[in-house]
């Protein structure tokens, strides 16, 4: 849940990629299922909200030398690991790896393919600070120690206001910046040690469009493709595959400038997927569309999943966020301040707003028994007086409300109005950073 | 459009095409499906052998031809680049006409004087201010693109100065046409003037490549501005393109040794001459040569600066 978690450990020092050092390439060729973002939508597990935090390396010796294995016993037992991981509680992981490690004595290929599948980004304590634009200046800590963890397959929401530190995290995550501390690996490579890799195996869509404004939507495309060391005719039908996906088969030769901000925005999607990206970071992609172009682009990021892609979603749409990622993390000053998929942080706010105003403000005496009364009343978790407004938090809000009313009247007040609301995602990110709030008390 | 540049590279690496044609999602995992398993393993898992990386060589194609293709896109911008030089000609032409007639500038006409002079100033006044182009890529998010795929930092560097050499190599063949058109002597004939245009390259390739660096360290296009105009002309007016060093202050003639355009404008007069000492003018291209790798260097260095402060 928060960044806190004990079992968010730090990656291995020398985490290797199985593939890249595998001196045998028959198994990795075997095993490329497994890191193929393509079949890798059937075998791995979809996270649920429930999910539980599975131990990213797991307790195999993933640096063991002993890879004397045949090649088809390697295969065969990718296939096996491959099989168990495919139920969707991520336990049974856990289980079996110890029951894999135990059996067979060097699952080394296996496991590394394993860990690369279970997170597609792994972040741990990352740390960056700028100094200030002039000497003297104090240093600006952007980024005070950030933990992430997205699973393989699955779209993760980075939200926080402006200057909280998502940019420079993910700047950080595609080695665009260097942390000054921490962690990090993208794709199963490490940023650190393995920059190229990371390159090689992600598609940013950048916050500013990052598509060439003087070149066609077609040759921008093209040159993503080259630059991926794609060329002639795949290249070419990449991307005319690419334009005809996105709906801009008609304006493929126009030049990009001339684009509206709903195609830019897509054109900018597409040239982060040419070279099939296995993790992609999508820095504020609805920003600045019109509805219509929102639930486009919305459709779009929801069907990308679907090919097994990873994607690392940063936005300032809580709605975005509600309806796209698996998971959300919210970052504020330069740290997660609460990590969950959507559904878990609403219901950590235990219980629908309740607002009951009344017709006077209360007096601190009347205030007082209000919420001693309410306290009082199962369910309730949490009492906020503003002004004539008494917010609360209750369970089953809507049930509660004879109780309340009794519990005002009893108080001496009488009620205005009360509205009941289901917690949003607006609420658990106004209670994390938002200072709607200011002053709360917490009961319970 | 298919730029001819982008064609070849299917040919010379065969492994990385075949793994291209695969889909990349072999290559985005390292797995080299179907390339040779030993050259993989001896190349490590970083494959610094570049066996597996998209090579250099086609990206630094692509994005040459990007920025051509971007230039050829806007005439006018073309115009004004190409004219600027066919305006200086005559313009210092006549200005100057007059330092043929003081003692001590050799004899010879003015105009054959000139024309290698023009031919450098050119260079300087379109090379100055070539890392503009990394600061629109740095405004648009382009580089953000670039330098978060495995685009090697020597192909963005080395697309930039060819495209400056080409348009480089334009501008120095329309004055050299218009100074023959104004009678200029090329006494070496054709081969003179290609000399001047390889060196005029080369120079080139030292000013945008420092431009380019600036670029990446200062971030503002006003500030690049403002360097180039600190950096062009000095560079300008303490070579000899104007009129022969011995004639302007001691110092001046004295610092003219150590100026980049000078060398060039020196080793073009040379080439152009009835009879070339070609020996010298290799002499100031092997130089000016070994600077523009130099600068070249300092520009790719220049990447590191720029992601420190992202």
């Amino acid at each position: 849940m928060s960044n806190t978690d004990p079992a968010h450990r730090p990656a291995p020092a020398t985490q290797p990629s199985a593939p890249a050092t595998d001196p045998d390439p028959t198994p990795a060729t075997d095993a490329e299922p497994a890191t193929d973002p393509e079949p890798a939508t059937e075998v791995e597990p979809k996270p649920a909200s429930d999910s539980v935090d599975v131990p990213a390396r797991s307790p195999a010796p993933d640096e063991s030398p002993d890879v004397a294995l045949a090649p088809a016993v390697l295969a065969a037992m990718a296939d096996d690991w491959l099989a168990v991981t495919v139920p969707a509680e991520p336990l049974v992981v856990e289980a079996a790896a110890a029951a894999a490690a135990a059996v067979l004595p060097v699952p080394v290929p296996v496991s590394t393919a394993a860990a690369q599948l279970a997170w597609a980004i792994d972040a741990y304590d990352l740390v960056k600070t700028y100094r200030g634009r002039r000497r003297g200046d104090p240093r600006i800590q952007a980024v005070r120690g950030v933990s992430l963890r997205v699973p393989a397959g699955t779209i993760f929401g980075l939200l926080g206001p402006n200057g909280a530190g998502k940019s420079t995290t993910v700047r950080m995550l595609a080695t665009l910046s260097r942390p000054d501390s921490g962690t990090a690996t993208v794709a199963g490579h490490d940023v650190l040690r393995q920059p190229w890799d990371v390159r090689r195996s992600i598609g940013i869509v950048p916050q500013k469009t990052g598509a060439d404004l003087d070149a066609t939507g077609r040759e921008n495309l093209l040159l993503q493709g080259r630059l991926y060391g794609l060329g002639g005719v795949p290249c070419a039908r990449r991307a005319a595959e690419l334009l005809a996906r996105f709906d801009l088969d008609d304006a493929a030769d126009r030049l990009a400038r001339t684009y509206s901000g709903g195609m830019l925005r897509r054109l900018d999607v597409a040239i982060g997927l040419v070279q099939r990206p296995s993790v992609l970071f999508l820095d504020e992609p609805t920003t600045g569309l019109d509805p219509q172009a929102r639930a486009v682009m919305w459709a779009e990021i929801e069907a990308l999943t679907a090919d097994g892609l990873s994607i690392l979603l940063t936005t300032h749409y809580l709605e975005e966020a509600d309806r796209l990622a698996t998971r959300v993390a919210i970052v504020d000053s330069g740290r997660v301040v609460v990590e969950g998929s959507p559904d878990e942080l609403k219901s950590e706010l235990r219980g629908d707003a309740v607002d009951v105003s009344v017709a006077d403000e209360p007096t601190v005496a009347q205030a007082g028994e209000l919420r001693a009364r309410l306290v009082a009343l199962p369910g309730v978790v949490e009492v906020v007086f503003d002004g004539r407004t008494v917010r609360t938090r209750v369970n089953e809000g809507a049930a509660k409300l004879p109780a309340i009313f009794a519990a005002v009247d009893g108080a001496g007040l009488a009620v205005l109005t009360a509205t009941v609301a289901r917690p949003s995602l607006d609420d658990v990110y106004l209670r994390h950073v938002g200072h709607r709030l200011a002053g709360s008390e917490e009961v319970a | 459009m298919m730029p001819t540049t982008e064609r070849f590279p299917d040919r010379l690496e065969p492994a990385v095409a075949a793994a291209a044609d695969r889909g990349s999602a072999a290559v985005a995992t390292g797995v080299p499906a179907g390339s040779c398993p030993v050259r993989a393993a001896v190349s490590g898992a970083r494959f610094e052998g570049g066996l597996l990386y998209p090579a250099g060589w086609r990206q630094f194609g692509a994005l040459t031809a990007r920025m051509v293709r971007a230039l050829l896109r806007h005439p006018a911008l073309l115009a004004i680049t190409l004219v600027q030089a066919v305006v200086w000609l005559p313009l210092f032409g006549s200005l100057f006409r007059g330092v043929s007639a003081i003692p001590g500038f050799g004899g010879g006409d003015y105009i054959d004087y000139l024309t290698p002079g023009v031919a450098t100033m050119s260079v300087l006044f379109s090379a100055g201010w070539a890392g503009i182009r990394f600061i629109d890529d740095m405004e648009s998010g382009v580089m953000e693109r670039l330098l978060a795929s495995p685009t090697r930092r020597w192909a963005l560097v080395g697309s930039m100065l060819v495209y400056q050499a080409l348009l480089v190599a334009v501008q120095v063949s329309i004055v050299a046409l218009l100074g023959w058109a104004m009678g200029a002597h090329y006494h070496s004939g054709i081969l003179g003037v290609l000399v001047m245009i390889v060196l005029a390259m080369t120079l080139s390739s030292i000013v945008a490549a420092l431009s380019g660096a600036l670029a990446l360290v200062v971030r503002r296009r006003e500030a690049l501005i403002a360097a180039g105009n600190l950096l062009v002309l000095p560079l300008t007016f303490l070579s000899s393109a104007m009129m022969p060093t011995r004639l302007l202050p001691d110092w001046i003639h004295a610092v003219s040794a150590y100026n980049p355009a000078n060398w060039a404008v020196t080793g073009s007069r040379t080439a152009l001459s009835a009879n070339p000492d070609w020996v010298s003018v290799l002499g100031y291209f092997l130089v000016l040569f070994s600077l523009a790798g130099f600068a070249s260097t300092v520009a790719v260095r220049a990447f590191r600066a720029y992601l420190r402060s992202l």
